[in-house]
């Protein structure tokens, strides 16, 4: 539809970072009056194209264009001077500020003409506060709303919302919503970003979605269900047919864990999960599903608020890591680099930490022993170092992550938490840590591995759940083990919920 | 073996300090005469270790607290609080073993409530020891009531004044406390904790790491160092003076640990080589006033190596020429 007048519109956009393709000939097409939701999971491309629609970012290849004309945006000042305006997750807004132009007489501000001003256009968004009062006294949701106003007042014709809705309640959402659906009215033109499906479907005209840096789709929401939208996402072509799990004859194992109405407010709803000795449980979901947040609970990293948990059936708790490592767990964080390496640590280091933390501080493990084990992993993992006393920084992510899971299975663990343990590391690595995964299955140890990729639980799972808006929806045994079950899972419609 | 000492021989830190010792010797030819007399050494290099003592100590102290990406600017007025406790109390007529115990415990809880409001309400280290550093100066002068408290305690003149085996007493107080603190955090795991702490606190916890714990530990130490230069301060002026004791020096002990190649960001650290940095800083100004040089030279002179380390430590250097980080041994 290269004839159709957008509003705003981005045309064959390439962004290299390092020898790593960000965006790959990414087309974006956005009309006034329309709401238009932007969805990918974590690497997609979302943030690098908004940041260049925004001006943030310079692009590598192809071209923005305003109204059918090429503009050029050299920082995202430009963007509100060609009426683009943006709203990011965290709010970014001076604790008080005028929310329109500055009038100014003589040469001054004119303080009382831009109280008048920002108190009327305030009231347009519903909101009766005092515009001299502080913004940080304001709850996020209205903070949220200024942000708009501002981002509306000051640009005027793109609105682009980053995840707006992650951190408000849904009374708060759905205020969100009656103003975005007031813009759309007035002609604007506004993206939506955000992980939630549901709110996609309740204000989107039109859904773009990206995978890998590519474009996947570009269309009309009201021709798509939320299956094909969960498909689109993942990248399932396969239907409801497939690869099925782990071959159900093997015995289960003994209980391992349980925990029964475990949950933490504002993070992941109460949820039930059995754990057996030799079971794989995989956790599906979208970004922002609960999925890590359950992850971080069981593990004791964040403490969980309500429910109970039992080991080899005594009760217990586990109110931190090291609750949890004494018990012989592990946990294998998503953000690899923030929360799992140390960055300026040697690869040995790097793998006898948690074997150490265990062993207390006083009963170091010398050098030689340090050596011995950190050899015998390097060897059983594969880890591609030049040595073993290099910083863990200088590795590529897969051995960076070989080297998070020999630090778990140096303490010699019972259950290990794995939150997208294959994320972002070549081919090579993602067979191996698979290959480990089915081998700590068949020695006993019970895992919960957290992964995107569809085709990988589904290979290596005895068990499946699935986690929808900070809530366990369905739990998948046997035969309904295949990407096509767990895509509908992910997709259905609160109200609609599994048999 | 011999090859592997011979190059930790050869890191930055100790050719800088050869090579201020070196111009010394340009400027006052005597100044690696050193005499008998009186059954101790004295000469311009003994100067160097009496004087750089208690920056030595506190360094000790220091190197720990920055290695977790914090810093204890609170040091300086734990020192005068230390030497106002001591002095106080031996004029009080309390035994010299009570003052210093008491001066050290003392600087135990002032180290602790920096590490309380570090670790569990997680203010910003600068921050959290700025408190201490403004009300300790004050607490020691409501303390010493505003006079500076003068004694004649044997013990405590000792401690500063003192020698043994002809080295002076700080220099030996500041050794030992080297060879304590080495072996403490190296022949454990305890300088392994306190690197992952700084390098990432959030991978740290969830390797389980009690990094609370270890920053109650890291700046309860430096603390009890803090409160030992300050009695040795004391010491050596017979008499605490809560306004001038250790005034500034935390900012040289923050210098020490920098040369000695710890970086502010956290992470690898060497007690050792921030003592050798404190080392570098004294011969400096004691280099500066032997080869009569005004002493206002001695801040500039000071400027222009923080400077050069600041330049050398840039990411713009790392880029040209790949800086080594301390390496440690776990074994001999």
């Amino acid at each position: 539809m290269p004839d159709e007048q957008y509003a705003l519109e981005a045309r064959g956009i390439v962004k290299i970072f390092g020898n790593h393709v960000a965006l790959d000939a990414v087309d974006f097409g956005l009309r006034a009056g329309e709401v238009h939701a932007l969805l990918g999971e974590n690497g997609a491309g979302k943030s690098t194209l908004i940041k260049i629609l925004t001006g943030a970012y310079q692009p590598d290849g192809g071209q923005v264009l305003a109204d059918g004309a090429p503009i050029h945006l050299d920082n995202p000042q430009q963007a509100q001077t060609h009426g683009i305006g943006t709203v990011y997750q965290e709010v970014n807004l001076l604790p008080n500020r005028f929310l329109g132009h500055q009038p100014t007489r003589f040469g001054l501000v004119d303080r009382r003409k831009m109280e008048r001003e920002s108190r009327g256009i305030l009231r347009r968004y519903g909101l009766e506060i005092d515009p001299s009062s502080e913004l940080g006294a304001y709850s996020v949701a209205v903070q949220q709303i200024v942000a708009i106003a501002r981002a509306v007042e000051l640009s005027g014709k793109v609105l682009i919302l980053d995840e707006p809705t992650a951190s408000l309640d849904r009374n708060e959402v759905e205020r969100l919503f009656e103003i975005i659906r007031d813009l759309k009215a007035r002609g604007l033109a506004v993206v939506f970003i955000t992980h939630f499906l549901d709110q996609v479907f309740a204000v989107a005209d039109r859904v773009t979605i990206l995978r890998n840096g590519k474009l996947i789709e570009s269309r009309a929401l009201d021709a798509m269900s939320r299956t094909d939208v969960v498909r689109l996402m993942l990248g399932k072509d396969v239907a409801f047919s497939g690869a099925t799990g782990v071959e159900d004859a093997r015995p289960m194992g003994d209980v391992l864990l349980d925990y029964s109405q475990y949950g933490r407010k504002r993070s992941v709803h109460p949820f039930n999960l059995t754990i057996h000795k030799g079971e794989v449980i995989g956790v599906a979901g979208l970004l922002g599903s609960g999925r890590t947040e359950m992850a971080r609970i069981m593990f004791g990293a964040d403490a969980a608020d309500e429910g109970e948990v039992s080991i080899a059936g005594t009760r217990t708790t586990i109110a931190r890591p090291t609750d949890a490592i004494r018990h012989g767990f592990g946990f294998c964080p998503e953000d690899r680099k923030a929360e799992g390496i140390f960055g300026d640590l040697s690869v040995r280091e790097n793998i006898i930490i948690a074997l150490q933390g265990k062993l207390g501080w006083f009963s170091a493990l010398n050098r030689d022993e340090q050596m011995e084990i950190a050899g015998r992993f390097g060897e059983s993992m594969d880890i591609r170092a030049a040595s073993l006393d290099m910083p863990i920084k200088l590795l590529s992510g897969g051995n960076q992550q070989k080297v998070i899971l020999s630090r778990w299975l140096a303490t010699d663990p019972a259950f290990l938490i794995l939150d997208e343990p294959t994320r972002g590391i070549d081919v090579g690595a993602h067979a191996e840590i698979v290959r480990t995964i089915n081998r700590l299955r068949d020695e006993g140890l019970a895992l919960v591995v957290i992964s995107s990729e569809l085709d990988e639980v589904v290979a290596y799972s005895t068990r499946i759940v699935v986690m929808r808006d900070r809530e366990m929806v369905a739990e998948l045994n046997g035969e309904n083990i295949n990407p096509g079950v767990i895509v509908q899972a992910i997709a259905n419609h609160r109200d609609e919920e599994l048999a | 073996m011999t090859r592997r000492i011979l190059s930790r021989l050869a890191n930055p830190q100790l050719l800088a300090l050869v090579g201020v010792l070196l111009i010394n010797w340009l400027l006052f030819p005597n100044f690696f005469r050193i005499t008998w007399q009186d059954g101790r050494l004295f000469g311009s290099l003994i100067d160097v270790l009496n004087r750089g003592a208690p920056v030595a100590i506190l360094a000790i102290g220091m190197v720990g607290v920055i290695a977790t990406k914090g810093v204890d600017l609170s040091v300086g007025a734990v020192m005068a609080m230390a030497g106002a406790v001591a002095a106080t109390l031996v004029v009080a007529g309390y035994p010299a073993p009570v003052a210093v115990a008491a001066a050290l415990a003392v600087g135990l809880a002032c180290g602790l409530w920096n590490g309380f409001l570090v670790a569990v309400l997680d203010i910003q280290p600068i921050v959290a020891t700025l408190v201490l550093m403004v009300a300790g100066r004050g607490i020691a002068q409501l303390i010493t009531e505003g006079f500076i408290v003068t004694f004649t305690d044997p013990v405590l003149i000792f401690i500063g004044t003192g020698s043994f085996l002809g080295f002076p007493m700080a220099a030996v107080i500041a050794l030992a406390l080297l060879v304590l603190v080495t072996l403490l955090v190296r022949k454990t795991a305890l300088g392994l904790f306190i690197e992952a702490v700084g390098v990432n606190r959030a991978a740290a916890s969830l390797a389980g790491i009690r990094s609370r714990m270890l920053l109650l530990y890291v700046y309860g130490l430096s603390g009890v160092c803090a409160a030992i230069a300050g009695i040795i301060v004391a010491g050596d002026i017979r008499g605490a003076d809560a306004n001038n004791a250790g005034l500034w020096l935390e900012l040289d002990a923050i210098l020490a640990v920098v040369i000695g190649g710890t970086s502010l960001l956290g992470g690898r650290f060497s007690v050792p080589l921030a003592v050798l940095g404190a080392l570098i800083i004294q011969a400096m100004n004691t280099g500066i006033l032997v080869s009569g040089f005004p002493p206002e030279f001695n801040l500039i002179v000071k400027a222009a190596l923080i400077f050069l380390v600041l330049i050398i430590q840039s990411p713009l250097a790392s880029r040209i020429m790949p800086t080594r980080m301390p390496v440690r041994e776990t074994s001999k």
